[in-house]
C-alpha cells in the first residue's frame, strides 16, 4: 500500500520560548534539567522504595469479577433485553447485510464482478488500472479462491461501509464542533496505535465467535483514521472560501454542503482508502474469531504447516489490496479534473456491459468458476519453503544455520534484555520512561506514557508486559538498523528505490499470519521467530519514512555543502541525516507500534508473554486472562507511542493492512 | 423547520433499521452465517479444529455430504472452547471430534439444552509426553518419568533457560503440563510453542538433526509416522486424579472422543443430521487421511476423495436409509 504522511494538525507546541529570562533560561536547560531531577528521584527511590517487582499491594485482581462477566452474558445473551433489543439487532443487520452483498457477488458470477471491477477501474483511473485489476480477479479465480474471495469481499464491503459511515460522522462531529475534537482527538490517536489482535477479545465477549463479531472488530479497528481525516478536512477547509459563502448567504448546512464538504474531497477519499487498508489487514486476524473466506483458509493452511497453501489464500488479500488502494487513491488524484457530460456516458456504458456479462453467464451457466482453470502453487512453494530450511537451518560453514543464529540471539540479547528489564525496581522502569518521554516529547506524553506502565501493573502482569517489552526494543533495533540503512541507501540511489518499491508494496499488505510459519521454519519455536517476523513486517514502513525524509532534504542545503566541498559521506552525516531527524523520530515511532503489533501475533510462535495470554484468552475462552493481557497491551502500546512521540507529531495512517 | 425536518430524517432511518431487523426482539443465539444455503442449496456449517485429524473427519464428512448427499458444506476454523459456543448458538451445525471439556457439557447440553450428543467418532484420544524414539533407544531409562531430571542438560535450549525444555503446543490444547512440572518436581520449564504448526515444524526439525526433545504430543496423531516418538511414563491414571487442576500428577487419561451437534440441527438437520450421527471410523482410516493432507500435502477434499474411493463399504453404512 502508499504509505500517506497527513500533515500534523495541531502539534502541541513545546514550552513558551519568548517570556522572562527565567522561563527562558528553563526552556534552554530542559534537558540538563530533566535528566538533575531523575538522578535526585532514583537516589531518593533507591532510599525509600527500594528494589523490586511491582509490589503485589499495589495491583487488582480482576479475574473473578471478568469470570462473572462473561458467564453472565453467555446465560443472558438468549434472555436478556439489552441482547434481544439492541445487540441482537446489530448482530442480525450485519448478518443480513453481508449475505446481501454475497449473494449480489454470486449472483454476478465470476465473470459479471471481474468485469465490474475493470470496468469502475476503467471509469475511475484508467486502462492501466483497469487491467491491473481484471488480471488481480483472475489470479484469485486461477488459485481456486474465487468462493472464499468474494465471501471475503462481501465482509470487507459491509465492514468499510459502517467503518466509512461510523469514522465520517465522527470525523464531521469533530470537525464541526471544538469541544468533540478535543474530547475525540486522543481516542482516535490512541485507537490508532494499538494492536489489531487487542481489539477482538472484547467483541467476542458480547458477540460470540463468528462473522458478526469479525465485522465490528474491523469497523472498530477501521474508522478512526477516517474520522480522523475527515475532522482534518473539515478544519483545513480554506477559510476565503467559507467566508465567502457565508457572505453570499449560506445557512450552516448549506456552507457545510457546499463549501466545506467538497473542498474536504481529498481528505474524505483519502480517509476511505486508509480505511479499506486497515479493514483488509483485520481481514485475517479476524479469521481467529471466525471470519471465513480468505482469512480462514490462510488460518487453515497455518495449522498444517502448509506455507504454500497459506501463500495462495494471502495473495487474493495483496491483490485486492493493491486494486483497491490503487483505485481510490486514482479517485482522490482525478477529483475536478474530469469533464461531468462524457463521464456519466461512461458510466452508463460500464454498467451495461457489466449486466449483460453478468447474464451471459447466467445463460451460460458458468457462474461458478471453472474447477479446470485453477493452478496449484501450494506444491512448488512448499517445495522452496523445504530446500530453504534444508539448507539453512543449521551447519551451514563458517556463517553457521539460521537456528545458531536464532539461539545466540535468544541467549545475547534477548535474555539478557528480558532478565534486565525484570531486575529493575518498577518505579526505576516508571521514571525511565517519564524521563525518555520528556526528552522526547511533552510533559503530556510523559504522563501518559507513566499512568499507561503504572496501569499494566495495577493489572498485575508486569512480568509479562516486561518480557513482551524486551522483544519489542530488540526487534526495533534491529529494525531501526536494517532499516535506516537501507532507506538511506534507496533515497541516494535511485534505481535502488524502484527495485525496493514492489517488494516493500507486497511486503506490507502480506497478512502478517503468512511470516509466522516461515521465520519458525528457519528460527524454531520461541522469541526469536516472533521477532524476525515483527522485523520484515516493520521494516517496509521503516524503510519508507527514512528514505523520504533523506530526499526531502532541501537541494539548497545539498547544493550549500557541495560547494563548501564536503565529501559524500560528510554531506549524509552532518546535512541529510541532521535535516532528516523528524523523520528519523517518525520512523522510530512508527516501527514500534509496527513492531509491537507482530510481537503479540508471535504469541502464536512461542514468543510467550503477553501475547501468549491474549492468544490462551482467545482460545480457551478465558476471558479473564484474555481481556487483561489484550488491555495490558494497549497500555504498552499507548506507552510505546507516547515515549516515542515527537512534540511536532506526523501522523502517518499506515499502519495495518 | 430544520428541526422537525430533522426528526422526520431520525424517525424514517428508526424505521428502515427496525424494517431490515424485523420487528421486535431479536436472539443472535439462533443466528447462522451469513454465507449458509446460497443459492437455495441446503447447507451445513462444519467446525474444524486446527489439527489434522479434525480436518481428516471434516474433510470425509464434507465430501459425502456434498457428494452423496447434495448438501453444501462450508467450514470454519474455530479453537475447541469458542466452539462449543459457536455450536451452542447455532453459527455451527456440529463438532466431528471433542477431547472432553465437561464444564462446557454441563453449561450447554444439562443447563441450557442448545447442544445434543452426536456419538462417538470411533476414535480414542490419548495425551501424554513424548521422546523420539532414536533417543529411546540409546537412552532407554528416559522413558521413565523418574529418570528425566538425569536428562534435563539434554533436552535444553535457549527458550527453556537452565532447564530442559519441554515443548508444548497450542494455547487452545488441554495441558496439566505446568502442574505436571511442578508437582512431579522436574527440572523442566514448559516452552509453549503457541500452536501447533509452530511446533510440529520444530519437531521435524530436532528430528532431521538426531537431537533428543521432550515434548507433549497426543495421538492419534500424523505425525507419528513421520518422526516415530516413544511416550514417556507418568504416574498412572486413576480416576479423579486430575480434579483438581493445581495438584494434578498423574498421566492423562484415554479419551474416546466424541461428537457434538447444535440441538435445532439435530432435530431438524434431516438426512445431514443423521449422517453425522452415524459417522464413526477407526484411528487408522484417521490417520490415512491425515497423512495424505499433511504430508503428501494433498489438499483435504483430494484426500477425501481418495480414500471414500478405497472405503464405500465402510461409509456406505452412515447413509441414512
Amino acid at each position: 500500500m502508499t504509505a500517506t504522511v497527513t500533515p500534523a494538525t495541531t502539534g502541541s507546541a513545546a514550552a513558551t520560548d519568548s517570556g522572562s529570562g527565567v522561563l527562558g533560561a528553563l526552556t534552554r536547560h530542559r534537558g540538563r534539567l530533566i535528566v538533575a531531577c531523575a538522578a535526585v528521584a532514583l537516589v531518593l527511590g533507591a532510599v525509600f522504595l527500594g528494589a523490586g517487582n511491582w509490589p503485589a499491594s499495589l495491583s487488582v485482581d480482576l479475574s473473578g469479577p471478568l469470570k462473572s462477566t462473561s458467564d453472565w452474558i453467555i446465560d443472558n445473551r438468549d434472555g436478556h433485553p439489552l441482547f434481544l433489543y439492541f445487540l441482537g439487532h446489530v448482530s442480525n443487520a450485519v448478518v443480513v447485510s453481508v449475505r446481501a452483498v454475497y449473494l449480489v457477488l454470486l449472483a454476478l458470477g465470476w465473470a459479471g464482478v471481474t468485469a465490474a471491477a475493470a470496468l469502475v477501474a476503467w471509469r475511475v483511473a484508467g486502462v492501466r488500472l483497469a487491467l491491473t485489476s481484471l488480471a488481480a480477479f483472475a489470479v484469485c479465480g486461477v488459485l481456486g479462491m474465487w468462493v472464499p474471495t468474494m465471501q471475503t469481499l462481501a465482509l470487507m464491503v459491509v465492514a468499510v461501509l459502517a467503518s466509512v459511515l461510523l469514522g465520517g460522522l465522527l470525523g464531521l462531529a469533530a470537525g464541526l464542533s471544538d469541544r468533540m475534537h478535543r474530547v475525540l482527538r486522543p481516542v482516535l490517536d490512541t485507537m490508532q496505535v494499538l494492536p489489531a489482535f487487542a481489539y477482538l477479545l472484547p467483541v467476542v465477549l458480547v458477540f460470540g465467535i463468528g462473522v458478526p463479531a469479525a465485522v465490528l472488530a474491523t469497523v472498530i479497528y477501521a474508522a478512526p483514521p477516517m474520522a480522523r481525516l475527515t475532522a482534518l478536512g473539515l478544519r483545513d477547509a480554506d477559510a476565503g472560501v467559507v467566508e465567502a459563502a457565508t457572505s453570499l448567504g449560506a445557512t450552516g448546512r448549506q456552507r457545510l454542503m457546499t463549501a466545506r464538504l467538497p473542498l474536504a474531497r481529498k481528505e474524505l477519499l483519502l480517509g476511505v482508502n486508509q480505511s479499506i487498508m486497515m479493514a483488509l489487514g483485520m481481514a485475517v486476524i479476524a479469521s481467529v474469531i471466525g471470519a471465513g473466506g480468505l482469512g480462514d483458509r490462510v488460518y487453515q493452511a497455518l495449522a498444517s504447516v502448509d506455507v504454500g497453501a497459506a501463500l495462495a489464500a494471502g495473495v487474493p488479500i495483496v491483490l485486492l489490496a493493491i486494486v483497491l488502494d490503487r483505485v481510490t487513491a486514482a479517485a482522490g488524484e482525478r477529483i475536478g479534473t474530469a469533464p461531468a457530460h462524457r463521464s456519466r456516458l461512461g458510466w452508463a456504458i460500464a454498467a451495461a456491459v457489466t449486466a449483460a456479462v453478468a447474464l451471459g453467464s447466467r445463460l451460460a451457466d458458468a457462474l461458478n468458476w471453472p474447477d479446470g482453470w485453477t493452478l496449484d502453487i501450494a506444491e512448488p512453494v512448499n517445495r522452496a519453503v523445504d530446500w530453504m530450511t534444508a539448507h539453512l537451518y543449521s551447519g551451514v560453514p563458517v556463517v553457521g544455520g539460521t537456528a545458531d543464529w536464532a539461539g545466540h540471539f535468544t541467549t545475547w540479547v534477548l535474555n539478557p534484555l528480558r532478565s534486565g528489564l525484570q531486575w529493575l525496581p518498577w518505579w526505576a522502569v516508571l521514571l525511565t520512561i517519564g524521563v525518555l518521554a520528556l526528552l522526547i516529547g511533552t510533559w503530556r506524553t510523559a504522563l501518559t506514557a507513566v499512568l499507561a506502565m503504572a496501569a499494566i501493573g495495577v493489572l498485575g502482569v508486569w512480568d509479562p508486559a516486561l518480557d513482551t517489552l524486551s522483544q519489542v526494543l530488540a526487534a526495533v533495533a534491529v529494525t531501526l538498523v536494517l532499516g535506516v540503512a537501507l532507506g538511506i541507501a534507496s533515497a541516494r540511489s535511485n534505481r535502488l528505490g524502484r527495485a525496493l518499491r514492489p517488494v516493500l508494496d507486497v511486503f506490507q499488505t502480506m497478512p502478517q499470519f503468512v511470516y509466522l510459519i516461515p521465520v519458525v521454519a528457519l528460527f524454531g519455536v520461541g522469541r526469536a521467530p516472533a521477532v524476525a517476523a515483527a522485523v520484515v513486517y516493520a521494516l517496509p514502513a521503516v524503510v519508507r519514512i527514512t528514505a523520504q525524509g533523506v530526499r526531502a532534504v532541501s537541494p539548497a542545503a545539498m547544493e550549500s555543502s557541495r560547494s563548501l566541498g564536503a565529501t559524500g559521506r560528510q554531506q549524509l552525516l552532518q546535512v541529510q541525516l541532521p535535516l532528516a531527524r523528524p523523520a528519523l523520530l517518525l520512523a522510530v515511532n512508527q516501527g514500534v507500534v509496527l513492531v509491537l503489533a507482530v510481537v503479540v501475533i508471535g504469541g502464536l510462535v512461542g514468543g510467550g508473554a503477553l501475547g501468549y495470554d491474549a492468544v490462551f484468552g482467545l482460545a480457551q475462552g478465558d476471558l479473564a486472562t484474555g481481556l487483561v493481557a489484550g488491555a495490558a497491551i494497549v497500555c504498552l502500546g499507548l506507552m510505546l507511542d507516547r515515549v516515542t512521540q515527537p512534540t511536532q507529531r506526523h501522523d502517518l495512517a499506515g499502519k495495518g493492512a | 423547520m430544520a428541526r422537525t425536518r430533522i426528526a422526520a430524517l431520525a424517525a424514517a432511518a428508526a424505521i428502515t433499521v427496525t424494517a431490515l431487523t424485523g420487528c421486535g426482539a431479536a436472539d443472535m443465539t439462533r443466528q447462522s452465517s451469513p454465507y449458509a444455503d446460497a443459492k437455495g442449496s441446503r447447507t451445513v456449517t462444519l467446525s474444524v479444529q486446527s489439527w489434522v485429524g479434525a480436518q481428516a473427519n471434516v474433510a470425509v464428512a464434507q465430501y459425502l455430504l456434498e457428494h452423496e448427499l447434495g448438501y453444501r458444506v462450508d467450514t470454519v476454523q474455530i479453537d475447541e472452547v469458542p466452539a462449543w459456543d459457536a455450536l451452542s448458538q447455532g453459527r455451527v451445525d456440529a463438532i466431528l471430534e471433542d477431547w472432553g471439556h465437561p464444564e462446557q457439557e454441563k453449561r450447554y447440553i444439562d443447563d441450557k439444552g442448545t447442544i445434543a450428543r452426536g456419538g462417538e467418532l470411533g476414535v480414542t484420544g490419548h495425551i501424554g509426553w513424548f521422546v523420539p524414539t532414536y533417543f529411546a533407544e540409546e537412552h532407554p531409562d528416559v522413558t521413565d518419568w523418574k529418570n528425566l531430571n538425569k536428562y534435563a542438560d539434554q533436552f535444553r535450549t535457549a527458550e527453556s533457560g537452565g532447564k530442559g525444555q519441554l515443548l508444548d503446543g497450542s494455547p487452545s490444547y488441554v495441558t496439566n503440563d505446568k502442574a505436571l512440572v511442578n508437582n512431579l518436581d522436574l527440572d523442566y520449564q514448559v516452552v509453549f510453542a503457541g500452536s501447533e504448526a509452530a511446533q510440529i515444524t520444530q519437531i521435524r526439525q530436532f528430528a532431521k538433526e538426531k537431537k533428543p526433545f521432550l515434548t507433549y504430543w497426543y495421538k492419534p496423531q500424523w505425525l507419528f509416522e513421520k518422526v516415530p516418538m516413544t511416550e514417556v511414563k507418568l504416574p498412572d491414571y486413576k480416576k479423579g486424579c486430575d480434579a483438581d487442576a493445581e495438584k494434578i500428577a498423574c498421566a492423562y487419561p484415554h479419551t474416546p472422543l466424541q461428537k457434538f451437534l447444535n440441538s435445532r440441527f439435530a432435530d431438524g438437520g434431516g438426512d445431514a443430521a443423521a449422517f453425522l450421527k452415524k459417522f464413526r471410523w477407526t484411528t487408522d482410516m484417521q490417520n490415512d487421511v491425515s497423512l495424505m493432507i499433511a504430508d503428501q500435502k494433498l489438499s483435504p477434499q483430494e484426500a477425501a476423495a481418495r480414500w471414500v474411493k478405497q472405503n464405500e463399504a465402510t461409509w456406505r453404512t452412515w447413509l441414512p436409509s
